[in-house]
């Protein structure tokens, strides 16, 4: 198979490359990009640490062909951490040690900024919801559960 | 004058429990020093590294068969693959290796005992070729009879896992039977149980068992080998023993020239641990391949499916229990035999069932006692660390059955435990005596937390709501020799970097070094770096297992920082003729209880020393260096009673309490409150250690209410995912958790510190499953507890 020219925009830049059909965003992000903050956790779209933003909403990158990227606007954390939302959330998760090993977190934080974005005034089963897809093995969830909900009430 | 005053700095008045000292910031709830990193996409784990573009990938050969003969392995399709660099196999690798027992081989030599036991390795250009060149690989087996159950594996017919066994090399406190499938047999025996049973007026006998379980880490594990050209071998791992792992790596690939000095293993910070990463399982595979390709760096990255299949799962248990109870609550015999099914290889393995044999009596003083605690091979993949090391399976039998026989006499299950339970200074299972406990306190304070006694009725008509308590306690499993050190140096600035090989796990282990280094000299947390492991820079650690590390890591810091103090107190004392006695730290400088005007700024000396009158100068970089070993542990006693030595360093123990609403149809249950009291000694970060408290609970409940390993016949894993194999997502957060700290200090822990990672998830199973009786009268037995289950069981007991 012959291998695709593609074009998208990698937080705020444009990118430009030849990637095969059969490569995966993930992959392609890593590998090629030097984007590390998605991570390999299942290769399967269970675990939700490989979600990056796809035109403002999270994507399991695990799960997209590089080749879907064409035209599209990709943000991973490394971008987003000069968004509005993000900041805060950080600020809170750091507050809290919201976080241990810390693997999840650029996943768990995008799914965060995507839903502070769309709902600033989210419900406790909204924040869920919005992080459902994100496993964590260490916290128990209800630190980051807390801190999602104590950026939204501007704590 | 008491080294302890001189630090003393009254701030926010929290006081060691240990000496009364005045602490500022120990005990308090610091962000963590590797926050930022981790919340910014900045932490780097090991497959993040960049190697460039000369990196080969490596792919395995796996074993279709539980237990099979490797006939011939043709590797000549796959070598002519194109990007294909070498195929490796076991030929070249003939050393046998391990932790506790050397049983493991590199590659399968000429048996497979396992399904997806590693054969040979493809080493290619791209990942997608190397698994290309796998495929290719044409191995030729005869299968063989095959053994998948503990208690079957002892039957005189069944098919031996280890014919050799005899010849294998082991730590002299295991006692393997040759000829059997029994790895290792840890016997206690302790007064007289014939006795204890005639004294009981109630005895109760039954099985209870537990399946497998996986870490699930989140990050698959991964690492990196370069064996360079002048002969070193470097390797990058997601590893939490890098010192364990170089002298494994040294010892087992002796034969092409390394030495200890030429092995260096590099960990960043990993990905969730939970024992899995404890060890050595695939990392020798790649340290292997470096070899095999020298002058190449080589990656093996395990997928999720390998990631269950094959690193250390969680071991199987079958426990046969008999109590003996008096009518008073005394229990007056334990007879507890618990059968291990710990897989293909045990070389770590086997020490949980050690550690478990130790301590299988739980948190209670029992006289007349008889424990086997038996390690059997068998042809599923290896088992070996797992949070909780053995003490989760056993506590799911024991914690049930003293429930059972407490309402059995009608005694209250939480009296009857405190009847029992242990005391400082009570014998142990093996002769010696319990540290210090604030167990009574816990029991008391999660009591009055879930409304013990306080019978609940659900708003619900179609549920029921049941309440349980029970106990726990957990000491580190380890060598006696098991050592930590610290290194410690100051910078220019007065800032600080420490080298350890304590691993940050996700535990938070790097911030409580740095909180126990500010502590004694005063420099802020913001101010002190903790480097994660690289063993040619950062000094000895045993690993960062067994819950040991905040207090034999955090022990090496305070002595390495105490050790820079001392440093800079004499040099003071020598430049400025003022008497030690009278210098202490405050503020990052050193100040004089006589001179009041005095005060020396750290930057100004620590680096470039101090000017004296003539224009000299004295002193030069300030570094600590400290060492602790358990001087007074060993692992040497009567194989026949297990009395004599003193393996367990200490425990720590708690108690936790749950509120759980069932349905009484279905089976779903929901954790409508869950209280847990730990005595951790002193909480050095009481966020950390709710941290732990709240995230192992929801482990901990997971292995009851929705994980289960699943093989079929032939001994395939069948839910190697996690869309078959459930961990719990946000969903699954019980309503509410209360964590309980207790602090009774440790004697010998850093301001009183002991462990607390692994306790916070092994009183779940018990939890449930009394929980489930209290509401719907039904008792299970087996774990997990899944909502089918307690709805067949009610369905049952209906008929």
């Amino acid at each position: 198979m012959k291998p695709h020219n593609i074009q998208f925009t990698l937080n705020g830049e444009k990118v430009a490359l030849s990637v095969e059909p059969s490569d995966v965003l993930l992959d392609v992000l890593r590998g090629k990009l030097g984007i590390k903050s998605p991570k390999v956790g299942c290769d399967r779209g269970d675990c939700g640490t490989c979600t990056v933003l796809m035109n403002g909403k999270t994507i399991r990158s695990c799960l997209a062909l590089a080749v879907e990227a064409d035209g599209s606007e990709i943000v991973t954390l490394e971008g987003a951490n000069s968004r509005k939302w993000t900041q805060k959330l950080q600020k809170t998760f750091h507050a809290k040690n919201a976080f241990q090993c810390g693997f999840c977190a650029p996943g768990v934080i995008l799914s965060a900024t995507e839903l502070l974005e769309k709902n600033p005034k989210p419900s406790a089963h909204d924040i869920k919801e919005a992080i459902a897809g994100n496993l964590c093995r260490c916290t128990g969830y209800e630190p980051i559960v807390e801190a999602i909900a104590e950026t939204a009430k501007g704590k | 004058m008491d080294l302890q005053k001189l630090i003393a700095k009254p701030r926010k008045g929290a006081r060691s429990v240990k000496t009364g000292e005045e602490l500022t910031v120990v005990g308090q709830s610091v962000p963590r020093v590797d926050g930022w990193e981790k919340i910014k996409g900045a932490a780097k784990y090991t497959d993040d590294l960049e190697f460039g573009p000369g990196l080969l990938y490596a792919a395995l050969v796996e074993s279709p068969f539980a237990h099979a003969k490797i006939k011939s392995i043709d590797v000549s399709k796959a070598e002519k693959l194109h990007g294909v660099v070498k195929v490796v196999t076991g030929r070249n690798f003939t050393q046998k290796f391990g932790l506790y027992m050397n049983d493991r081989y590199v590659f399968a030599t000429d048996m497979v005992r396992f399904v997806g036991e590693q054969v040979a390795a493809v080493v290619a250009t791209d990942p997608k070729i190397a698994l290309r060149g796998a495929a290719l690989v044409k191995v030729e087996y005869e299968e063989l009879p095959a053994v998948m159950d503990a208690v079957k594996a002892l039957e005189k017919d069944s098919p031996l896992v280890h014919p050799d066994l005899k010849s294998y090399t082991h730590v002299p406190w295991f006692f393997p039977k040759p000829g059997t499938n029994i790895a290792h047999w840890r016997k206690i025996r302790k007064g007289d149980l014939a006795k204890g049973f005639k004294d009981a007026d109630l005895v109760m006998e039954d099985t209870y068992t537990v399946p497998r379980y996986a870490h699930c880490a989140i990050e698959p594990h991964s690492a990196i080998g370069l064996f360079d050209a002048s002969g070193r071998l470097t390797m990058w791992t997601s590893s939490q023993s890098p010192f364990t792992q170089r002298h494994v790596f040294a010892e087992t690939l002796k034969s092409f020239g390394l030495s200890h000095k030429d092995v260096r293993v590099i960990s960043t910070y990993i990905g969730g641990g939970f024992g899995g990463k404890a060890g050595v399982t695939m990392e020798i595979i790649a340290a292997a391949l470096a070899i095999a390709v020298p002058g190449r760096p080589v990656k093996l990255l395990w997928s999720r499916a390998q990631e269950f299949y094959n690193t250390y799962q969680r071991l199987g248990c079958t426990a046969k229990i008999k109590m003996g109870v008096s009518k008073a609550g005394k229990i007056t015999a334990l007879d507890f035999k618990l059968h291990w099914d710990a897989g293909a290889y045990v070389e770590y393995g086997a020490n949980v069932v050690n550690a478990a044999g130790l301590s299988a009596s739980g948190p209670y003083k029992v006289d007349n006692l008889s424990i086997d605690s038996m390690c059997t091979y068998t042809n599923l993949p290896p088992c070996g660390a797992y949070r909780g090391f053995g003490y989760s399976e056993f506590l799911f039998g024991l914690e049930s059955h003293i429930t059972r026989m407490a309402r059995e006499l009608g005694i209250d299950p939480v009296e009857f435990r405190k009847k029992n339970a242990i005391k400082e200074g009570d014998t142990l299972p093996y002769g010696a005596h319990m540290n210090p406990t604030g167990i009574m306190d816990a029991i008391e304070r999660v009591a009055k937390e879930i409304k013990w006694g306080v019978k609940e009725r659900s708003k619900d008509p179609k549920k029921a709501i049941g309440k349980a308590q029970v106990c726990f306690w957990k000491s580190p499993a380890m060598p006696p020799n098991a050592s930590s050190s610290a290194f410690l140096k100051f910078n220019e600035d007065g800032s600080i970097n420490i080298l350890v090989s304590g691993m940050e796990i996700g535990q938070g282990l790097l911030t409580v070094m740095a909180q126990i280094a500010s502590e004694v000299l005063s420099v802020p947390v913001a101010k002190i770096r903790v480097e994660t492991p690289d063993t040619d820079r950062n000094p000895y650690e045993w690993q960062t297992v067994g819950s040991h590390v905040t207090w034999g890591c955090g022990n090496a810091v305070k002595r390495a920082a105490l050790e820079a103090r001392e440093r800079i107190l004499d040099l003071v004392q020598r430049v400025h003729c003022l008497d030690k006695s009278t210098l202490y730290l405050e503020d990052q400088h050193v100040k004089c209880r006589t001179k009041p005007d005095f005060a020396l700024r750290f930057s100004d000396f620590v680096i470039n020393g101090i000017q004296a009158d003539d224009h000299t100068f004295k002193g030069g970089p300030i570094m600590g260096s400290g060492v602790f070993m358990p001087e007074f542990a060993s692992a040497i006693s009567d194989p026949e009673t297990g009395q004599g030595g003193h393996p367990n360093v200490h425990y720590t123990t708690g108690s936790a309490g749950i509120i759980l609403e069932v349905d009484r149809e279905t089976g779903k249950m929901k954790i409508k409150k869950v209280a847990l009291a730990v005595d951790c000694g002193k909480a050095i970060n009481p966020d950390l250690v709710r941290g732990q408290i709240v995230g192992g609970l929801l482990q901990g409940f997971a292995t009851v209410l929705y994980e289960d390993m699943r093989y079929n016949e032939k001994g395939r894993l069948l839910n190697p995912n996690f869309s078959d194999y459930k961990i719990p997502t946000v969903m699954d957060m019980p309503d509410q958790v209360v964590p309980i700290i207790i602090e009774v200090a440790q004697p010998d822990g850093p301001f009183g510190a002991r462990g607390v990672g692994e306790h916070t998830m092994i009183p779940c199973a018990p939890l449930i499953a009394n929980a489930v009786e209290d509401a719907l009268g039904v008792r299970i037995k087996s774990m997990p507890v899944t909502k089918e289950k307690v709805a067949l069981a009610v369905k049952a007991a209906k008929k």
